[in-house]
């Protein structure tokens, strides 16, 4: 079961992370003031990709959600670091970003420490 | 342009300017560290509650039961900030920024997980820190959105 819980965090925050990345990148810099929250919940609930996110969101939080009873929190919260190799992988393909050496080796090194977090 | 424009090209540098840089890497630095924050504890206080409520597992109602739990309200609610401010700071800097930089939450997680919950961090776990702290640092140094911002 806890295998089951963690592929649907994983493919749903992939989804969800490509998506808002995506929809951000488009609306152009954000302020995070108390203004600057209530635009960004407006268009949580008004953009077509960011409402898709929002979903995608929520099955990876309840699956997360059922995950932490079952599992202790250092394996839960880790584990779900799978991300980290599709994301990066589709933001150099999808998104266009720049990821040079440095980068996905920083990228690489951070999964690594995230897999030892996990044993 | 208009005077406050003119005092904030003042401040932070002409647009490309190595001041302007600093300025947009500072200001994204701190809302990375508070991204972090809120995704640790909103975690932690999750996970606590989860823990206090009774098991839940395929049924939705469960789930609206377990929301009465008040460490899990809190969770939610600094989750959702964790969300909008995550939302923010990927209009400000590069996924493959985003992604490994926030990794330290991975850290504070097995940190508060040993101090509230009584995990164990092994040495194991400490090499992991080591590294994504190591990683955290070698992408943090990389330019954090590839279209000048300022």
């Amino acid at each position: 079961m806890k295998w089951v819980l963690l592929a649907i965090i994983v493919v749903a925050t992939v989804l969800a992370d490509v998506l808002q990345s995506h929809e951000m990148k488009l609306s152009g810099e954000q302020s995070v003031d108390a203004r600057g929250l209530g635009r960004l919940l407006r268009m949580l609930v008004s953009r077509r990709y960011l409402i898709l996110a929002v979903i995608c969101m929520a099955f990876s939080f309840f699956a997360f959600m059922a995950l932490v009873q079952i599992a202790p929190l250092s394996f839960a919260v880790p584990a779900s670091a799978a991300t980290f190799v599709l994301e990066t992988l589709l933001a150099k393909l999808v998104l266009k970003e720049a990821v040079g050496k440095r980068r996905a080796f920083g990228a690489l090194l951070v999964l690594g420490g995230v897999l030892l977090l996990a044993h | 342009m208009p005077v406050h424009a003119d005092l904030a090209a003042g401040l932070v540098g002409e647009p490309g300017s190595p001041l302007c840089e600093r300025a947009a890497r500072l200001k994204t630095l701190v809302l990375v560290l508070v991204v972090v924050s809120l995704n640790s504890f909103g975690d932690l206080a999750l996970a606590w509650g989860m823990r206090h409520s009774s098991t839940v597992r395929t049924n939705p109602l469960e789930y609206l039961a377990a929301m009465a739990n008040p460490f899990v309200e809190l969770g939610i609610v600094l989750l959702v900030l964790w969300m909008l401010t995550r939302m923010a700071l990927l209009s400000w800097a590069d996924l493959s920024f985003v992604l490994p930089v926030t990794g330290t939450a991975y850290v504070m997680a097995a940190v508060l997980g040993k101090m509230f919950l009584h995990e164990t961090i092994s040495a194991v776990h400490w090499s992991g820190i080591f590294l994504i702290f190591a990683g955290t640092a070698l992408v943090g140094s990389t330019k954090f959105k590839t279209q000048e911002s300022c």
